[in-house]
């Protein structure tokens, strides 16, 4: 048995076998299987080296055209090394001999030959090392490949353990199979961790060697709740996590129980409860906890996970779907947030030493106009549908929302011209979230119809903290005094505009920080559908007046410790039954 | 060494080659000695000085690393033996590799 501590990152416990996914990009950590497994490994290599070559024959036809005769010969080398039944029998012994996976099997076998390679004093011979380290790679993403598939087409309950989760392998996640998450890296707002939220499963994230302990098929307990792990948990550990597991489905249950009720302080204060999304399907999930809209509808994932940018027909679907369980009510959809940390295959990003503050997000979509209009289109089109907003992320001055503006404006015209319809009045809004938009929400404020703040990227830009690295995200925190001073400007220059505001961060779905939300103004919060239900229990047990009073305090003191010490009391005061 | 009895399963062959293409036995050199010698059932090995390869694999031929004029000596053993050592040592000694293939290559 071997516990590990890492970072709550998804509330819930899961108890399941798991499945571990490794990474084409870093070391193959050695991995021991049962010895009654190895046939099916030996047989999973034997795959690989067949699919590999079937691939290099599809790629050495359509290069076919090629006259350098250099690069056929290359092909041509690792097509015999794909062949070669002597590799094959080097490989497939060593999992017969250790009983180790496949995938360490074929990386360390290709890395002792490279390293043998590289020795030999003869340039020819060590050039050839480059041509195993690629064959190694061609191998490992047929290898992982497979084990992606199974992902896609699990059959029992599993925990899903990897070094980290990419939106690609997330989006394929077969959801009703996949019960918990555990990474080696990450933070609380990684993709693993917003994933794992979104689909109400338990997730602990910053494990850091977890890959290395963990075998596929060994029991997994992920506590996202405490943030351990435990690695074949004995009998007794394992006995008082089922009964553990049992007490919170019961407290679920009580949660679910309001879900019909509405979102009302003990006073009548109406408060708005709006919840993100990512995949058309979640607006389902969100309306099952009782959501009264969405308030965040992230639109990245239509270009993720494939080759080719999605067309205007394929937004307009996504879309659609969404609209049309809502119906009357408001669906924010944000425009194209890549960049950063959410990057597309095509690669069409080149890599930048500092890529947060880089070419991402609006500043991408204005610098790739036919991609952005594509969009704005399909947005337009189908805001016939529904209620439907538009949401620019990641403003940060008034010059760049006149640009998104215009543009938008264009489209219009556009579809003027066409006879397309489309909701001539539908409300334009920005994210809040960088300290410029945040000061400057006066002047913002005269030209949209809503603020919604994302507390998550407001926090890391103006602690200039990095909120994936384990090694400084403790120093980062949505209620440090600085982002809600921030925060507490913008939501006085939105009543001050009589716009309309809503908190759409990772803020909105934390227990402890409702009241303080409240008590300074926020009406419309937006958050993981999942947590929906707890947070109206919250709101349904407060007072308006215990949450102005809250706010008042909080925004006198001036130390983060300070102010989370004290929300952690309040809370507990106010709404024991919550914690 | 055995000679041409017809009735033994396990004929076997050597020779002595010698590596005259400039490059050694590098990159199309090694696959057409490679892929000809996975022409024949017999078993085949390469060998010089410090070390024997299995002439089928492409993996311990690069190995074997023979640059120009190494020296090296061909066993063959199975049904096809005597056929296989022929075909080998023609390949290096008459149509020198790429020399003399120059042409049919151009027409593949």
């Amino acid at each position: 048995m071997d516990v590990k501590k890492g970072i709550a990152v998804s509330p819930g416990i899961s108890i399941a076998k798991s499945l571990v996914i490794d990474a084409e990009d870093y070391r193959i950590p050695r991995r021991s299987i049962h010895p009654s497994k190895r046939m099916i490994e030996v047989q999973r290599v034997k795959n690989s080296f067949k699919e590999a070559a079937r691939e290099l024959s599809n790629v050495a036809v359509k290069q076919s055209q090629i006259k350098q005769q250099e690069i056929k010969d290359i092909f041509a080398v690792h097509m015999r090394f794909l062949k070669d039944k002597t590799l094959l029998k080097k490989i497939t012994d060593v999992i017969s001999h250790e009983a180790v996976t496949a995938e360490y099997a074929v990386s360390s076998t290709l890395r002792d030959i490279a390293s043998h390679f590289l020795k030999v004093n003869d340039p020819y011979i060590s050039e050839r090392a480059a041509d195993i380290y690629d064959i190694e790679r061609r191998l490992l993403r047929q290898l992982l490949g497979s084990k992606q598939e199974d992902i896609e087409h699990l059959t029992e309950e599993v925990v899903i353990v990897a070094r980290e989760l990419s939106p690609t392998q997330t989006a394929g996640f077969n959801k009703s199979f996949v019960k918990g998450i555990a990474s080696d890296a990450g933070g609380r707002t990684s993709h693993a961790a917003i994933v794992a939220r979104s689909l109400g499963i338990p997730a602990v994230v910053a494990l850091e060697d977890l890959t290395e302990i963990v075998s596929g098929g060994d029991t997994v307990i992920v506590d996202g709740n405490r943030g351990i792990v435990i690695v074949n948990p004995d009998d007794e550990t394992l006995k008082r996590y089922e009964q553990y597991s049992e007490g919170f489905t019961l407290l679920e249950h009580k949660f679910t129980a309001v879900k019909e009720k509405p979102a009302i302080t003990r006073d009548g204060t109406r408060v708005m409860l709006l919840g993100n999304i990512e995949f058309p399907e979640e607006a389902e999930v969100v309306l099952e906890k009782g959501g009264d809209g969405i308030g965040l509808y992230r639109t990245e994932f239509l270009y993720l996970n494939r080759e080719t940018e999605p067309s205007e027909q394929e937004h307009y679907n996504a879309y659609a779907q969404t609209i049309k369980v809502f119906q009357h009510r408001p669906v924010i959809i944000r425009t194209v947030d890549l960049g950063a940390d959410k990057y597309t295959q095509s690669k069409r990003f080149a890599r930048e030493p500092n890529p947060f503050l880089g070419l991402r997000s609006i500043r991408f979509c204005l610098q790739n106009l036919e991609m952005f209009k594509t969009q704005l289109r399909s947005i337009l089109r189908a805001s016939e549908l529904g209620e439907v907003k538009i949401m620019f992320p990641l403003i940060t001055s008034i010059h760049e929302l006149m640009q998104a503006k215009m543009i938008l404006r264009d489209v219009m015209e556009d579809l003027d011209e066409e006879s397309i319809n489309y909701k001539r009045d539908l409300h334009i809004g920005i994210m809040i979230e960088t300290p410029s938009a945040a000061l400057m929400g006066a002047t913002l404020a005269r030209d949209v119809d809503f603020f919604s703040i994302g507390t998550n990227d407001l926090t890391q830009y103006t602690l200039a903290v990095d909120r994936g690295n384990e090694l400084v995200s403790t120093l980062y925190s949505a209620v440090d005094p600085a982002v809600l001073r921030l925060m507490r400007n913008i939501i006085q220059e939105a009543h001050k505009a009589r716009i309309d505001l809503s908190v759409c961060g990772e803020i909105a779905s934390d227990p402890e920080c409702i009241m303080l939300l409240l008590g300074m103004g926020v009406r419309v919060l937006s958050l993981a559908p999942p947590m929906i239900p707890e947070i109206k229990q919250i709101i349904r047990t407060v007072h308006i007046n215990d949450c102005n009073d809250i706010a008042r305090t909080i925004l006198s003191m001036n130390s983060e410790r300070q102010i989370s010490n004290f929300l952690r009391d309040s809370a507990r005061m106010i709404i024991p039954e919550a914690f | 060494m055995l000679a041409g009895d017809e009735t033994l399963e396990d004929e076997m062959y050597e020779t002595e080659i010698e590596i005259k293409s400039s490059d050694g036995l590098h990159m199309r050199p090694a696959m057409q000695f490679v892929d000809l010698a996975n022409q024949f059932d017999s078993e085949i090995t390469v060998s010089n000085q410090q070390d024997t390869a299995d002439a089928k694999s492409i993996m311990q031929m690069t190995v074997l690393a023979a640059t120009y004029g190494s020296k090296l000596k061909v066993v063959a053993k199975g049904r096809d033996a005597k056929q296989a050592i022929e075909a080998l040592k023609e390949l290096v000694d008459t149509k020198l590799f790429g020399n003399a293939a120059a042409g049919q290559d151009e027409k593949e």
